[in-house]
C-alpha cells in the first residue's frame, strides 16, 4: 500500500510521525517529571499537615493515658479503701472533659474476699456524673478493655466503640496494677477510662485536601474511626474495602498502615467519596497504634499541570500541523519537476527523443538530474545516429561484398564440359564459395590444340582483396601461358610481377599445369599449393611431388622448380585447396589430406565430374551442420590418351 | 447463639457500659413487647397461619434463608403469616422457645441434645447447617502448625456448647492448653494475647482476615476436619407445638429450605435483604462479609460431603457422634430417643 504512494506522501507521513514520535516522548518526560515534582511537593506540604494532626491527636491521647497511669501507680503503690477510690474515679471524671468514664476493675476477689465481680463505675450523664458497678451480668472479665491488657501485661487502647445511645465514637485505654505477693507480681485489677473520639474526629475530619481529598483514621484492626463516609465508619475496614474493590495493593498498604509503618500508597487509591484515583499518604498515631491516611485527589492535583499539558499538547499537534504543510511544499518543489522529468524519461523509453527537458535552475539533486537528464537525452540521440550510419555503411559494405564475389565468380569458367569437342581428357572444376568472398581461384585453358594449361591457386586474406589479387595473378598466369614455356618460368614471371606491385604484402598459392594432351606429359609447378594428388589408371595414387617452392607475390626473384610426369590413358588428377583438407567437423577435426586420399580410392574410374561429386559429398557428410569457413575448390583432370 | 459476629460487640459494649441506663431500659422495654405480643401459632384472618420465629442471633447471613423467604413471600405462599423474633446474645433462642416466646427456633445441636436430655421437650424438625463451622485460628508466625504445636498456649475458648469440640479435640492430641475465656470479639487473638482463638469459618475467620491477616499467616484446625463434626444451626419447636399443628410447623421447614436455595441462587437479593436487616437491627453491616458469610453458609448447609444426608435432614451417624461426645464430656447422662427428637416432614426440598 505505502509502496504505491508518491515522495510527497511518505516524507508527509514519515516526517510527521517520527517527529509525533519525538513530541511524545518530550511531553511523557515532562508529565512524568513534573509528576514527581507534584509528588515531592505533597511530601513537603503534607509534612507539615501530617505533624500538626498526628501531634493534636497524640496529645489527645497521652493526656488521656496519664490519667488512668496514674492511678494505677497510686493504687499500687498506697493502701486505699471505697470511698478514696470512688473520690479518684468521680475527680477523674469529673474534671477531664475529654474523658467521659471511669472505672477500676478489680480481679475476682481481689478488692473484697467476698466479691468475684468489683468495679466502680463513674461515667458523665446529662451534664453530671453517675456511678455504678459493673456487675455479674456484664462479667467484664471477658471484654477487651479487661482481658487484652491483662493478657499483654501493658496499658492498652481497645479498639473503638459507639457510647452510650449508638452516636458517640469511644476508645478506652485501660492500664493493668499489679501487687506484689509472696515476692511474686501478681495482677490485682484494671484501671479504664472512656475518652469520645468526637475532638479526635473533628481533628481529621479538618484536614482538606484541595476539592475533594479527606483524611481518615483507622484502628489497629484496620476499621474505620473517622472517614467522610458515615457508612464506614466502625462498618467497614481497610481490607474489607479493598476486598470489595478486589484491590490487592489497598490491602497491602491496610497491612503497612496497621503495622506502624508511613509512606506513600504502591497505587493510586479511589476516594470512596468521589471515586477518583489518589495518592495515598499515611502515619502511624503512636500512643494507639493506629494510622492517619489522607487521600490526595491526582487530577485536582495535576489540573496545573494537566493545564499546562493541554496547552503544551495543543502546540504540538499545532506544530506537527505546520511540519506536515512545510514537508507538504518541500516535498512539491522536489517532486513536480520529478514527475516532469519522469513524463519525459517515460517519454524518451518510448523513443521520443524530441521531448524536451525543463530547466531546472537549482544546483541540487534535482537540477543535476534534469541535467544528466538531458545530457542522456543527446547522447542517445547521438548515439542511435551513429547507429544508423553505421549500418548503412556496413549495408554498403555488404552490397559491394556480394558485387566483389559475383566478380570473382564471374571469371571463374563455369561452363563444363569447357571443350566438348575433346574426348582426349575430361576436366571439372568446381568452387563453393564460404560466405564472404574468400580467395581461391582456378583456370583452365587450351595454350594451343595440345596443350591444356589448368590452376588452381588459395589468395591469402579475404575480401575484395583476395579477390582483387587472384583476379590479378588468373590474368597474368593466362597472358604469360604458351606451349612451349616451362611452368616453372611462367610462375618466377608472375610472381616478379605480383611481387612487384604489392605493398600489401599479400601473397597467393598457385598450383599450374600443362599437360600435353598428345603425349600425356604434364609440366607442372608449385607455387606452395596443396599438393595435387595423381591416381593412376592402375589404382596407384600419390600426392605429386612437388615441395620446395614458396609462395607467390611474396617475393620478387623466387626461383620455382618445373617438373615434369607423364600421364597414361585412365590416370586422373585431383586438385583442391586447403579447404577441403582444412574442412572441420563440429568435434574439430580436420578432413586432412589422409581423409581425402581414403574417399579418392572410392571415387576410382569414374569421370571429373564423379570424382569432385564424390569428394564433395565426403566433405558435407563430414562437416555435417558445421559451417564452412573457408572456400572450397576442387578441380579433376581424366587424360584419356590421344588416339 | 450460633455465631458470635464481631459486629455485634460494639452494640454489646454500648449496651454494657450502660446497664442500668437508658440502652437497658429500652432493651427492657422491647423484651415486655415481645412477651405480650409474641402470640404461640394464633391464627389470624385468612388463611394465614401465624408462627414466630427466633434465630440465634442478630440478622446476618448465617440466617439468609429466612429472611429471604420472608422477604420472597415464600411463607406466604406455604400459608405462613411468621414473625421473625431479631435474636441476639440478650435473648437465647432455646430459651425463648422453651418460655414459649417463639414457636420455633433454630438452636444448636449440641445444645438441643442436652435440652431434651435434660427435660427439655424440643423437637428437631429440620437441620439445616451439616457441617460444623467451628474452629481454631492460630498464627504460623507464633510456631503453630499442627495440632500437638498447641500444647501449653493459650487459647481462646468461647463458653458453653462451643467448648465440646476443642476440649474432644484436646483430649483426643493429648494437648494440655491454657484457656482463656474469649469473648465476642477476636481482638486479644490480634493483639497476640492468645496464641490461638475459636472463631466461626464464616465469621470470625473472615473479620481476621479483614483485620489485615494473610490467610497464608494462619493456621486453622476445623473440628470436623478431625472426627468432630457437629452440624450446627437445626430448626426446632416444643413437643407442644408441633402437636397443636404439625402442618404449620412442616410448611415452615419447607418455605425455610426453599427460602436457602433462593436465597443461595440469588446471593445478591439475599444480600440486599440481609444488609436491609441489618440496618434495621442497628447491627453494623458490612457487604462484603456477609457476602463472605452467606458463601460459607451454602459450603455447610449443602455440603459437598453430604454422606447421603439431604439438606434438612439429620444424619444418625451425626445424631450419635455429637451425643456420644456430650456424654462423653460428663453433658448428658443419657442418649435422648433419636425418634422421638426428630422429626423429618415428608417431602423436604432437594438441592
Amino acid at each position: 500500500m505505502f509502496k504505491n504512494k508518491g515522495i510527497a506522501f511518505k516524507l508527509v507521513v514519515f516526517f510527521t510521525l517520527s517527529s509525533a514520535a519525538i513530541f511524545a516522548v518530550i511531553f511523557s518526560y515532562n508529565y512524568l517529571v513534573s509528576r514527581r515534582m507534584i509528588k515531592k511537593g505533597i511530601e513537603e506540604n503534607s509534612a507539615n499537615l501530617i505533624t500538626t494532626t498526628t501531634s493534636r491527636i497524640e496529645v489527645l491521647l497521652t493526656s488521656t493515658q496519664k490519667v488512668p497511669q496514674n492511678v494505677a501507680y497510686l493504687l499500687e503503690n498506697m493502701n486505699y479503701d471505697e470511698s478514696e477510690l470512688f473520690k479518684v474515679l468521680y475527680a477523674i471524671v469529673e474534671r477531664n472533659p475529654e474523658i467521659y468514664g471511669a472505672a477500676v476493675a478489680f480481679e475476682p476477689y481481689a478488692f473484697d474476699k467476698t466479691k468475684k465481680y468489683y468495679a466502680p463505675y463513674f461515667y458523665k450523664v446529662n451534664g453530671g456524673v453517675s456511678f455504678k458497678y459493673l456487675d455479674k451480668f456484664y462479667d467484664y472479665f471477658t471484654w477487651d478493655w479487661y482481658q487484652i491488657p491483662r493478657e499483654l501485661e501493658t496499658p492498652q487502647w481497645t479498639e473503638p466503640y459507639f457510647g452510650e445511645g449508638g452516636g458517640i465514637l469511644m476508645s478506652s485505654y485501660a492500664v493493668p496494677f499489679y501487687k506484689n505477693v509472696d515476692g511474686q507480681r501478681k495482677l490485682t485489677g484494671v484501671v479504664v477510662v472512656d475518652i469520645s473520639l468526637e475532638h479526635l474526629r473533628d481533628i481529621v475530619s479538618s484536614i482538606r485536601i484541595l476539592q475533594s481529598g479527606y483524611g481518615f483514621l483507622i484502628s489497629k484492626n484496620g476499621t474505620f474511626v473517622t472517614h467522610p463516609l458515615k457508612d464506614y465508619i466502625m462498618n467497614e475496614t481497610i481490607f474489607s474495602v479493598a476486598e470489595e474493590r478486589n484491590d490487592p495493593s489497598l490491602r497491602e498498604t491496610g497491612r503497612k498502615m496497621i503495622k506502624g509503618q508511613s509512606g506513600f500508597s504502591s497505587h493510586s487509591v479511589k476516594s470512596a467519596v468521589t471515586r477518583k484515583s489518589c495518592i495515598m499518604t499515611y502515619v502511624p498515631i503512636k500512643s494507639n497504634g493506629w494510622s492517619l491516611g489522607i487521600l490526595f485527589p491526582y487530577d485536582e492535583l495535576m489540573s496545573d499541570i494537566k493545564n499546562l499539558n493541554h496547552v503544551v499538547l495543543a502546540l504540538g499537534i499545532t506544530g506537527l500541523a505546520l511540519l506536515a504543510l512545510a514537508v507538504v511544499f518541500i516535498a512539491r518543489s522536489i517532486t513536480k519537476p520529478l514527475t516532469v522529468m519522469a513524463d519525459i524519461a517515460g517519454r524518451i523509453g518510448t523513443g521520443d527523443l524530441d521531448a524536451e527537458v525543463p530547466e531546472v535552475r537549482t544546483r541540487d539533486e534535482v537540477g543535476q538530474l534534469a541535467l544528466a537528464l538531458d545530457r542522456m537525452k543527446k547522447s542517445l540521440k547521438d548515439y542511435i545516429q551513429e547507429i544508423a550510419d553505421t549500418a548503412a555503411s556496413r549495408q554498403r559494405m555488404e552490397s559491394e561484398l556480394k558485387i566483389a564475389r559475383s566478380i570473382q565468380m564471374g571469371i571463374l569458367p563455369k561452363v563444363f564440359p569447357p571443350f566438348p569437342d575433346r574426348t582426349d581428357f575430361d576436366i571439372y572444376a568446381q568452387t563453393i564459395p564460404a560466405r564472404e568472398v574468400g580467395g581461391d581461384f582456378y583456370d583452365l585453358f587450351l595454350v594451343d590444340r595440345n596443350h591444356l594449361c589448368f590452376v588452381i591457386g588459395d589468395a591469402s586474406g579475404k575480401g575484395i582483396p583476395a579477390a582483387l589479387f587472384m583476379a590479378f595473378t588468373k590474368t597474368l598466369i593466362k597472358a604469360k601461358a604458351s606451349a612451349d614455356i616451362d611452368t616453372g618460368a611462367l610462375m618466377m614471371e608472375v610472381n616478379d610481377e605480383l611481387s612487384r606491385g604489392n605493398p600489401a604484402d599479400m601473397f597467393i598459392t598457385v598450383f599450374c599445369a600443362i599437360l600435353n594432351t598428345e603425349t600425356g606429359e604434364l609440366r607442372y609447378t608449385n607455387g606452395g599449393h596443396n599438393p595435387p594428388v595423381i591416381m593412376r589408371r592402375t589404382g596407384e595414387m600419390d600426392y605429386l611431388d612437388c615441395s620446395g617452392d614458396l609462395v607467390v607475390g611474396i617475393m620478387e626473384g623466387s626461383p620455382y622448380t618445373s617438373r615434369r610426369i607423364f600421364l597414361e590413358a585412365g590416370d586422373r588428377v585431383f586438385l583442391y585447396t586447403d579447404g577441403v583438407t582444412e574442412a572441420m567437423n563440429a568435434s574439430d577435426e580436420e578432413f586432412s589430406t589422409g581423409r581425402l586420399l581414403e574417399v579418392l580410392s572410392g571415387c576410382d574410374g569414374r569421370s571429373a565430374l564423379e570424382i569432385v561429386a564424390c569428394v564433395g559429398d565426403a566433405v558435407n557428410t563430414f562437416c555435417q551442420e558445421t559451417p564452412q569457413y573457408d572456400d572450397i575448390t576442387m578441380m579433376a583432370v581424366v587424360y584419356n590418351g590421344s588416339r | 447463639m450460633g455465631a458470635v459476629p464481631d459486629v455485634e460487640i460494639d452494640g454489646e459494649r454500648l449496651k454494657a457500659k450502660g446497664i442500668g441506663g437508658l440502652g437497658d431500659l429500652c432493651f427492657k422495654v422491647l423484651l415486655v413487647f415481645f412477651v405480650i405480643f409474641s402470640g404461640v401459632v394464633v391464627c389470624t384472618g385468612g388463611d394465614l397461619k401465624s408462627i414466630s420465629f427466633i434465630p440465634q442471633w442478630s440478622p446476618q447471613a448465617q440466617f439468609a434463608g429466612y429472611y429471604v423467604a420472608y422477604e420472597q413471600g415464600i411463607y406466604k405462599k406455604h400459608g405462613l403469616d411468621v414473625r421473625i423474633i431479631q435474636g441476639g446474645s440478650h435473648k437465647p433462642s432455646s430459651e425463648a422457645i422453651e418460655k414459649g416466646d417463639a414457636d420455633v427456633a433454630s438452636i444448636w445441636l449440641s445444645t438441643a441434645i442436652q435440652k431434651r436430655s435434660h427435660g427439655v421437650k424440643l423437637v428437631n424438625v429440620g437441620q439445616i447447617v451439616q457441617h460444623s463451622s467451628l474452629m481454631l485460628i492460630a498464627k504460623r508466625s507464633r510456631g503453630i502448625k499442627k495440632p500437638e504445636d498447641l500444647n501449653g498456649k493459650k487459647v481462646g475458648l468461647w463458653g458453653a456448647e462451643f467448648r465440646i469440640q476443642p476440649e474432644a479435640f484436646f483430649r483426643k492430641h493429648r494437648i494440655s492448653v491454657t484457656v482463656v475465656p474469649q469473648s465476642y470479639s477476636v481482638n486479644l487473638f490480634l493483639r497476640d494475647g492468645v496464641d490461638a482463638a475459636s472463631a466461626m469459618w464464616y465469621n470470625e475467620y473472615h473479620t481476621i482476615l479483614n483485620a489485615g491477616v494473610n490467610a497464608d499467616e494462619l493456621t486453622t484446625f476445623f473440628y470436623s476436619d478431625y472426627g468432630l463434626n457437629f452440624p450446627e444451626d437445626g430448626l426446632y419447636v416444643m413437643e407442644e407445638t408441633l402437636k397443636k399443628d404439625p402442618e404449620a410447623v412442616c410448611s415452615f421447614v419447607q418455605a425455610s429450605l426453599e427460602g436457602w436455595k433462593y436465597a443461595f441462587d440469588h446471593p445478591d437479593d439475599a444480600l440486599n435483604i440481609i444488609l436491609k436487616y441489618m440496618v434495621a437491627a442497628n447491627v453494623p453491616a458490612n457487604k462484603v462479609h456477609q457476602k463472605w458469610m452467606l458463601g460459607r453458609m451454602k459450603d455447610i448447609v449443602y455440603p459437598s460431603d453430604n454422606r447421603g444426608v439431604p439438606p434438612g435432614a439429620l444424619g444418625k451417624e451425626d445424631y450419635d457422634r455429637v451425643s456420644r461426645e456430650l456424654k462423653e464430656a460428663g453433658l448428658i447422662k443419657d442418649v435422648p430417643d433419636m425418634n422421638g427428637f426428630i422429626l423429618r416432614c415428608a417431602g423436604n426440598v432437594q438441592k
